[in-house]
């Protein structure tokens, strides 16, 4: 008897971690695929649609992975920020002026200097807006204990009627009828890999994330952001300039989210339309939830949820499910990702 | 100078600023009632959406306002009753349900938008404005303030109301209680949980009712993302208005200006950018915040779930 | 002698995950009597005052209250039981007033009645003897008047029948203690049954009627009043040390009975004599409202000694201890170290420098709880050799340090990366204490720390400070335990209202004049 009891423990301890994870996914589907067979469409036909179209075909796989990207720079931004205890809801905000930016900057630029100088100088410029774009929450936090999620949401509203007024005004391309950018010719952008489309910035995104897992878990910088975000008395009391830590949090994940946008315009569209908001950052907040600020999980759950994206893009032509659906997929899965994290606490307290 | 300020510009200025303020007015004295018994409501926008959503069905089917309004103070209420479940009962992180369930309703309502009227797109037809006699004859204000639907003046009437609660009854002294210390109250016999589920329920009502002023009076139709930040720029006003109802009230007027400058300004012949006008009330409420630097004034408790006998 | 019972318990037991706190207990509270509930930290008293009061429901037993068995489900149901609990940590709302905080508690329908409301204020002003405006905010108000206001908070209440004081006298001087001691008699006149909840064996003997003893969580005997009335001091102690550990008499725990142990004294000698290795001058500090700041204190260490600090809590230990560490700038003075003015260094430099800093915060401040054991036993050096090179951190040498630690410490823990928050209160300052008495620490505050203890950890925490002084750390030992300091300090400063009102050499009999000092009272 005793001996199997410590065996059942041995492998639910291996699986607890497993189902923490997979449990939210599951049910979020289920409860999602409900909410589509109310609508009259049938879920599993959707979601096999979606895997098919995003992850099983080659050009979808592509489109994928490049979907990624942006998002992958937007996660690694938040990542140093929850764990430095910072909600920064603004990278909506963050993201999109560095792409205005980027994308006034670049044409012009790679006319006097070589195409890969214009490239670094465009990812610097972004990683620059974004942490120029977040001072003032920051310093609102450090200096005056203003809660962030207010001012960086404001922040957000601001960045995206400043970025419209930039592209219509100083920015805008005389020779087009749509209010834009000069638009980058598709040879300058980010070189592609081999024959496909995913170009490099993908990689640069998974780059970004894996730094920022290294960064955050095994350095002492790292360390001093954790422990600022865990218990900020405590780092007071253990000699840390929570003050400084706090504008540097900040800075990276605004330099971040800043990249995020230099990748999207440098490695897809190369311009930026008036009133062009993809709105990565609050939709990238429960997969980093979920992967519990993992670098390896984030990765495996943004890869998951663009290619969601790309089939449900897909699927909303073809199968008539509009891609409201993947934001009601979203709400669910961070939904329940709490749930399971409350059961996994009370079971665990139960049997202490 | 002067001669912006024609009565047709005024008039088109704070008529479309009571019609963008009350949603904000309500989102944001509904957030501050949840936010004083300490509970952070970011799902406010979804609580929006879905009572927009449900008050234009209402209105629509059953062909009233009143009903229209009950609906999506409704549905607004079944948005919070599952903030009340997973926070309030079950002590999960509030910020992460609020972003859920804003996300979540918002594709929710677009989804049954997109089956329901999206081939459609039916309008509401206007809606009858209750004059009020009189005063509704004051040249400038008059056809602005008084010449609305009832809800607006009930809107007012509110924050007068609610002035009167926090101060003089136990609803205001509970909820405040809630916020700070909420063991204090507990033990003294006053259960901290309802009081919380009654102040987020009371939010949902009134952050619906908003919505649907929005969807029903505001624009007289419903589109997916309609809300458009209003509850994030109630979340704002409330944390903004340290518990005070009438700068709520204040704040709302504010955005509500600058949101209806726009048109108003396009009526009286200039052509400033949508945007730039769009970004003033914010940049002015950073600003304040700088200069005025001061902490912001927030419950001890906001967001702290309150678990009885916790050791 | 016949007396009511005003609560019967039968056979409460009440378990937590993996904690027996309540088992099988079964005792009579009698109205008009002062009942003391004694045991040491952990023996269950805690866990039977929360259930009196409706916090936690027993998984086996009744209660029966006046004849009738009662199910105390709520703390409303305790207050219409005619229970009113003070608990040991103020449970007031420091943004409301004295007034609004008393008035808490009634139905939302009803209008606030504030004239009533103040007329019955003024009723237990008087029945308790003292003075407090009722407007003011309960945050701008000491932790004494706090304590005052949380008792007639029970009283306005509940407490018709019984009062529980869960550890009242934590707050309070010695004076203090004895005008507690008056307001139970007056309220015992009264009839109303008092439950007096407390691990320190004097005040039991000397302010109660009845004692009745837990151990780890049963009842193990009582001391009822007409035996209180035949044994002498000495007799009825023992007795209660009997009960309390199962032992003989001769138990020498300096905790309760003031004796030094003259040993140890001896290790120490001659501290005094050597150079001053610490000094602060004129240090002021500025304070936030219900902060207590300091205020023009000059004191001297020796370099070796043990200096005590007592007082009340809040009359600035607070700040001193974090003035001392540069935790907190000073708005005036200075600290010198070795005769080096160190008032511009920072925290982390008088780190370096050797200076140490327990906390009296423990879970707010000391340790970062979801953080496992071996990072919080670092988390202080973050960036240094060894555990740090570039930048990088050598986490399998942090653990094997923290295994090590724990091994030396004896720190009950599952594993070194077993989060720190999991720990029990006393594995957790067994922690604090490793990280803080480390092999380079010179000059060592530490803020209360046994307080909350069980009191073999307070025996081993003791062990450490003698042993750390012995090995000529510099200590500042902030206490309320007079005994404590007495026992382990060589001379004591007293803190009132932000000053130091003297400085006291430690030795037996010194209690009332560190007594009065605590009040203010002499200034000489």
């Amino acid at each position: 008897m005793r001996s199997q009891e410590i065996k059942v423990l041995r492998v639910s301890e291996l699986a607890r971690p497993a189902i923490r994870i997979i449990a939210p996914i599951i049910l979020a589907l289920v409860v999602g695929g409900l909410i589509l067979v109310i609508l009259g469409k049938d879920p599993l036909a959707y979601y096999w649609y979606v895997v098919k179209r995003g992850l099983l075909s080659w050009t979808g796989f592509q489109a994928t992975l490049v979907r990624a990207a942006p998002l992958l720079f937007v996660a690694a931004g938040l990542i140093v920020a929850f764990r430095a205890g910072i909600w920064n809801l603004g990278v909506d905000g963050q993201f999109l002026l560095a792409a205005v930016l980027v994308a006034a900057v670049g044409s012009p630029l790679n006319m006097v200097i070589p195409n890969w100088a214009m490239i670094v100088i465009c990812f610097v410029l972004a990683a620059a807006t974004g942490a120029i774009w977040s001072l003032i929450p920051a310093y609102l936090k450090a200096n005056h204990g203003i809660n962030e999620i207010i001012t960086t949401l404001m922040m957000t509203f601001i960045g995206i009627s400043l970025a419209n007024v930039l592209i219509k005004i100083p920015f805008n391309d005389p020779e087009t009828t749509v209010p834009q950018t000069v638009t980058l010719a598709v040879e300058d952008r980010l070189p592609r890999m081999f024959d496909t489309i995913i170009h490099h910035g993908v990689l640069l995104g998974l780059i970004a994330v894996l730094f920022v897992h290294f960064l955050m878990t095994r350095t002492s910088f790292g360390l001093r952001l954790q422990v600022v975000g865990a218990n900020p008395r405590a780092a007071i009391h253990a000699g840390l300039n929570v003050r400084l830590l706090t504008y540097v949090a900040f800075g990276l994940s605004a330099a971040l989210a800043g990249m995020g946008g230099a990748v999207e315009i440098l490695g897809v569209w190369g311009t930026v339309r008036a009133d062009w908001n993809p709105a990565y950052g609050l939709l990238v907040v429960p997969l980093v939830f979920l992967a519990r600020f993992h670098g390896i999980g984030t990765i495996a759950f943004v890869l998951f949820f663009a290619v969601l994206m790309i089939g449900g893009e897909s699927a909303s032509r073809r199968l008539g499910v509009p891609t409201f659906y993947v934001l009601v997929l979203v709400g669910l899965l961070l939904m329940f990702l709490a749930i399971v994290e409350y059961l996994d606490h009370r079971w665990r307290r139960a049997t202490s | 100078m002067f001669e912006l300020l024609t009565e047709t510009f005024v008039t088109a200025l704070l008529f479309g600023a009571v019609t963008a303020g009350v949603p904000l007015l309500l989102a944001g004295i509904g957030e501050q009632i949840s936010e004083k018994a300490g509970v952070l409501n970011i799902g406010l926008e979804g609580m929006m959406l879905v009572g927009a959503y449900t008050g234009f069905c209402a209105a629509y089917y059953f062909d009233s306002f009143w009903l229209g309004f009950l609906f999506g103070g409704l549905g607004g209420v079944s948005v919070a009753m599952l903030m009340v479940l997973f926070c309030v009962i079950l002590g999960l992180n509030q910020i992460v349900i609020g972003i859920a369930l804003t996300l979540g309703a918002d594709g929710l309502t677009a989804l049954l938008h997109h089956f329901q009227f999206s081939r459609t797109y039916p309008r509401l037809s206007a809606v009858e404005p209750l004059i009020i006699p009189i005063i509704g004859d004051i040249p400038y204000v008059g056809e602005v303030l008084f010449h609305r639907h009832p809800v607006v003046y009930l809107s007012i009437a509110l924050v007068v109301v609610l002035v009167w609660l926090f101060k003089r009854t136990y609803i205001g002294l509970n909820l405040q209680a809630a916020g700070d210390v909420p063991a204090a109250l507990d033990v003294t016999g006053v259960s901290v949980r309802s009081t919380r589920t009654w102040a987020v329920i009371a939010t949902g009502f009134l952050a619906g009712v908003g919505g649907a002023f929005l969807a029903n009076i505001g624009a007289g139709i419903f589109v997916p993302h309609m809300i458009h930040g209003a509850g994030f720029i109630g979340i704002v006003l409330a944390m903004l208005a340290r518990g005070h109802p009438t700068w709520v009230l204040y704040g709302a007027g504010l955005f509500g200006i600058s949101l209806s400058l726009t048109t108003a300004l396009q009526v009286a012949g200039f052509n400033i950018p949508t945007d730039v006008v769009q970004m003033l009330p914010f940049t002015m409420v950073i600003f304040m915040l700088i200069l005025l630097g001061r902490n912001s004034y927030l419950p001890a408790a906001l967001t702290l779930p309150y678990i009885r006998g916790e050791r | 002698m016949h007396r009511t019972s005003a609560i019967e318990l039968r056979g409460i037991s009440k378990f937590f995950p993996g904690v027996i706190a309540n088992k099988d207990i079964t005792l009579n509270i009698y109205a008009g009597e002062i009942h003391a509930l004694l045991g040491e930290n952990g023996a269950g008293k805690s866990t039977l005052i929360s259930i009196l009061a409706g916090l936690h429901q027993p998984d086996a037993g009744t209660i029966v209250i006046e004849g009738m068995e009662r199910q105390l489900g709520s703390p409303r149901d305790s207050l219409l039981s005619g229970i009113g609990t003070v608990f040991q940590h103020v449970l007031l709302a420091p943004t409301l007033s004295v007034i609004e905080n008393l008035m808490l508690g009634g139905s939302w329908r009803n209008k606030l009645d504030k004239e009533a409301s103040l007329s019955r204020f003024n009723e237990l002003c008087s029945l308790l003897a003292v003075t407090i405006d009722p407007e003011a905010l309960v945050g701008s108000l000491s932790l004494g008047q706090r304590q005052q206001v949380e008792i007639m908070r029970a009283l306005w209440r509940g407490g018709e029948r019984v009062l529980i004081l869960d550890e009242p006298t934590s707050m309070l001087t010695p004076q203090g203690v004895v005008e507690l001691g008056h307001v139970m008699k007056r309220l015992r006149e009264n009839g109303v049954a008092i439950v007096f909840v407390t691990h320190k064996l004097r005040e039991a003997y000397e302010l109660c009627d009845r004692i009745s003893v837990l151990r780890n969580g049963a009842f193990v005997g009582q001391i009822n009043p007409d035996a209180r009335s035949n044994m002498g001091e000495k007799e009825t102690i023992d007795e209660i040390i009997r009960m309390m550990f199962d032992k003989g008499g001769q138990i020498d725990h300096d905790a309760d009975h003031g004796g030094i142990d003259a040993t140890v004294k001896s290790v120490l000698g001659g501290a005094q004599s050597g150079p001053n290795s610490l000094i602060a001058k004129e240090v002021s500090t500025s304070a936030l409202p219900g902060e207590c700041g300091l205020s023009d204190v000059s004191f001297k260490v020796a370099n070796g000694e043990i200096f005590g600090i007592a007082g009340i809590d809040g009359n600035g230990q607070k700040h001193l201890a974090e003035v001392l560490v540069g935790q907190r700038d000073l708005t005036f003075g200075q600290i010198e170290l070795d005769g080096e003015d160190i008032t511009a260094l920072k925290a982390s430099q008088r780190r370096e420098r050797g200076f140490r800093y327990l906390t009296d915060d423990r879970v707010g401040e000391g340790i970062i709880s979801d953080h496992s054991i071996a990072t919080n036993l670092v988390v202080k050096s973050i960036g240094e050799d060894p555990y740090w090179r570039y930048g990088f951190t050598m986490w399998r040498a942090i653990f094997a340090f923290a295994r090590r630690q724990i091994e030396r410490y004896d720190i009950r823990t599952p594993s070194e990366r077993t989060p720190i928050g999991r720990l029990s209160g006393g594995n957790i300052q067994k922690a604090l204490f490793a990280r803080e008495i480390d092999e380079e620490a010179a000059i060592v505050v530490l803020n209360k720390p046994t307080y909350g203890l069980d009191l073999q950890n307070i025996e081993s925490a003791r062990d450490r400070i003698r042993e750390g002084a012995s090995r000529g750390i510099t200590t500042v030992l902030i206490s309320t335990e007079l005994e404590e300091l007495i026992d382990l300090a060589d001379r004591i400063g007293v803190m009132y209202q932000g000053r130091m009102v003297g400085v006291v050499q430690a030795e037996a009999g010194s209690e009332s004049r560190i007594g009065s000092l605590m009040t203010g009272a002499s200034l000489n």
